[in-house]
């Protein structure tokens, strides 16, 4: 089945990200349809297209949209472009590709919302993304496509590129709008709030994924019901997965979304190619690191958002990452557990002293040092953080970042916990305990 | 002199302005500024808090936070190793092993021609070209020891001209013409953008 590639298109268009190359691929229709239009209209065809945010959570982005309270302003748009979870890589191509496709769904969600400016949050490590935007954000004001009397009508909106500085957790929406204020990145505590109501400055504000607004110029150029019409009922559209890990060829590829499986992905010749060396497959993680893992029984799962929700793991940022055979479960298990451990920013007790906990357990584990009870330890410190263990997670966090780390431990347990075991082996020296309890 | 010089100071200028509050523009102008001296300095920190209107106490609890910005001298050429999932699983841990044997430092030294440093960083997105590198924020794919030693001699004879010294991000920045500017938008105007007006209209 043949489908049309909504955001990937310029991909392989060695001009795709300047504007000559973007004019002369149909770029900017979508906004010159959007003029025409009335901002309710535009805003219409979006929620028709049951357009899922493509960020993590998978909210839908027409009814986020409506979570603006009336008569509040101003209103302002972020974009999410700090794209740093393990295995995710998708926005910063769409950044650097087709970096117009960006502004022009960034000025036509302003059109639509009444957002008075816009500010395009581009993760601080991805120089060569941060030129692209700024090379195609010159070229876009020079043409009238940004900025004061947007083709010539009343439309005045400025783009404004912002560099992060690195930290993970920034990709939360109240952290990025705290460091979007000039502040450390720690997500702010809701409800009762959201950042559509109280947000950036104290005002209503959208955050939306590089890849959510990217699909924007396509939406409102071909009509919300024609973007519905591909993929599955709750899940439309195109999604882009990158593949990495040991398979054959890794990639990133956007495919029907909730129709192709993880085997289709990971197996098929088109994409990943299957796994490497001939090996089988010993576990992957389905959507990003904070995504509890899949295992061999799950491959013919579609990449779809409520039957992977039910199955107990999420399509989150479209991220998977294949384990072969030769794997090393506990060393996998400490790798996502120790990004977690670094990138805690410190708010919520449970996660600032849970996640170095586990790190560190993990750890001695790994150096020969595991005692029998440990197991058990890891598993009370993730209580601790993620009350019961289960999925969807519960947390005693603002965000979800501690339950994350919860998730690589509960899943390499629950499939490989003789693994564990193996490095513990037959230590016996019990924990020295500070209080004088039991630990 | 670790102050924003003239030419900074005017690019810091046009940064502040286009937006709505002046400490939004914090993390941009301590970027300036460890483009400029490849660090941030305590007196940089000092200057962007008077031009941000914050304390300087202020600008350190956000400097402090994000991972790129040092607050101690790095080597012009700062190796990002990843060591992120994807990475680790094709091999992130021998590449680290074989820069701290090749470069004859350990993980956050600088080697004594002040040209290098090496540290293992979190997933850079780039996981379909693990293991991966970042020098100086730009990218190296599928790296094997050859392959470093071979990065180091390039960089040491300085023929990666593509590669800036640390601190210098992106080459391009945005600039905006005035006339072209919508202008901030001011936290204090209550009024609704003009082209919702159509909606009442019904065109």
């Amino acid at each position: 089945m043949s489908i049309p590639l909504i955001t990937t298109s310029r991909w392989d268009v060695e001009d795709g990200h300047t504007l000559e190359g973007y004019l002369r691929t149909g770029g900017y229709e979508g906004l010159r349809r959007a003029i025409e239009m009335t901002p309710d209209q535009v805003h219409e065809e979006v929620k028709k297209a049951s357009l899922l945010g493509r960020g993590g959570a998978g909210f839908p982005a027409g009814i986020k949209w409506g979570f603006l309270p009336p008569d509040v302003w101003p209103r302002y748009l972020v974009v999410n472009g700090d794209e740093s979870e393990p295995g995710t890589y998708k926005d910063r191509l769409l950044i650097e590709r087709d970096p117009h496709q960006l502004i022009e769904g960034c000025v036509i969600t302003c059109f639509a919302l009444g957002l008075s400016q816009c500010f395009l949050y581009v993760r601080g490590e991805m120089a060569h993304g941060q030129e692209r935007v700024a090379a195609a954000l010159n070229e876009a004001y020079d043409h009238g496509y940004v900025g004061k009397n947007i083709l010539g009508t009343e439309l005045s909106v400025d783009v404004v590129l912002h560099w992060g500085a690195g930290a993970y957790i920034v990709g939360e929406e109240t952290a990025l709008i705290e460091s979007l204020e000039g502040n450390r990145g720690m997500p702010r505590l809701k409800p009762p709030f959201f950042p559509a109501s109280i947000g950036l400055y104290g005002k209503p504000t959208i955050v939306n994924n590089v890849e959510t607004l990217s699909n924007i110029p396509w939406i409102i150029e071909h009509g919300g019901d024609a973007f519905a019409k591909i993929g599955a009922e709750q899940s439309t559209g195109t999604r882009i997965f990158a593949v990495s890990g040991h398979v054959q060829n890794p990639g990133v590829f956007e495919v029907e979304f909730g129709t192709t499986t993880f085997r289709d992905l990971i197996m098929g010749e088109q994409y990943a190619g299957g796994i490497r060396d001939g090996n089988s497959i010993k576990a992957f993680i389905p959507g990003g690191a904070s995504a509890p893992w899949f295992f061999e029984e799950h491959l013919d799962i579609p990449l779809e958002k409520t039957v992977v929700d039910n199955e107990g793991s999420m399509l989150g940022s479209g991220a998977i990452v294949v384990m072969d055979e030769t794997t090393d479960i506990v060393k996998a298990c400490h790798n996502v557990v120790r990004f977690f451990s670094r990138e805690s920013c410190g708010k919520c007790t449970p996660c600032r002293e849970g996640t170095n906990w586990l790190e560190k357990i993990l750890d001695r584990i790994l150096n020969g040092y595991g005692r029998p009870e440990d197991i058990d330890l890891l598993l009370d410190v993730c209580d601790n953080i993620s009350p019961g263990i289960s999925w969807p997670p519960k947390q005693t966090t603002i965000c979800p970042l501690g339950p994350s780390a919860v998730s690589p431990i509960a899943s390499a347990l629950k499939r490989y916990r003789s693994e564990f075991d193996a490095y513990i082996g037959s230590n016996t020296v019990t924990p020295v305990s500070v209080d004088g309890g039991s630990s | 002199m670790s102050r924003l010089n003239e030419e900074n100071l005017r690019v810091a200028r046009q940064i502040i302005s286009l937006y709505p509050k002046k400490k939004s523009a914090l993390i941009p102008l301590l970027h300036l500024s460890q483009e400029q001296n490849g660090m941030v300095t305590n007196e940089a920190m000092a200057h962007i808090a008077e031009l941000v209107e914050v304390t300087p106490a202020e600008v350190l609890g956000t400097c402090s936070f994000y991972e790129m910005f040092k607050r101690h001298p790095v080597g012009e050429y700062q190796i990002n190793i990843c060591h992120g999932i994807s990475c680790h699983l094709l091999g992130a841990e021998d590449v680290l092993e074989h820069a701290e044997k090749s470069l004859g430092v350990k993980e956050g030294e600088i080697t004594k021609d002040g040209k290098f440093s090496f540290e293992g960083v979190e997933c850079i997105a780039a996981c379909t070209e693990a293991p991966c590198l970042q020098v100086n924020y730009r990218y190296v794919n599928k790296v094997d020891s050859g392959e470093f030693d071979q990065l180091i001699t390039d960089l040491q004879s300085e023929q990666k001209a593509e590669i800036p010294k640390h601190g210098a991000l992106a080459k391009t920045r945005q600039q905006i013409q005035s006339e072209k500017l919508a202008g901030p938008a001011e936290v204090e105007n209550a009024s609704p953008p003009v082209w919702l007006q159509r909606n009442e209209d019904g065109q």
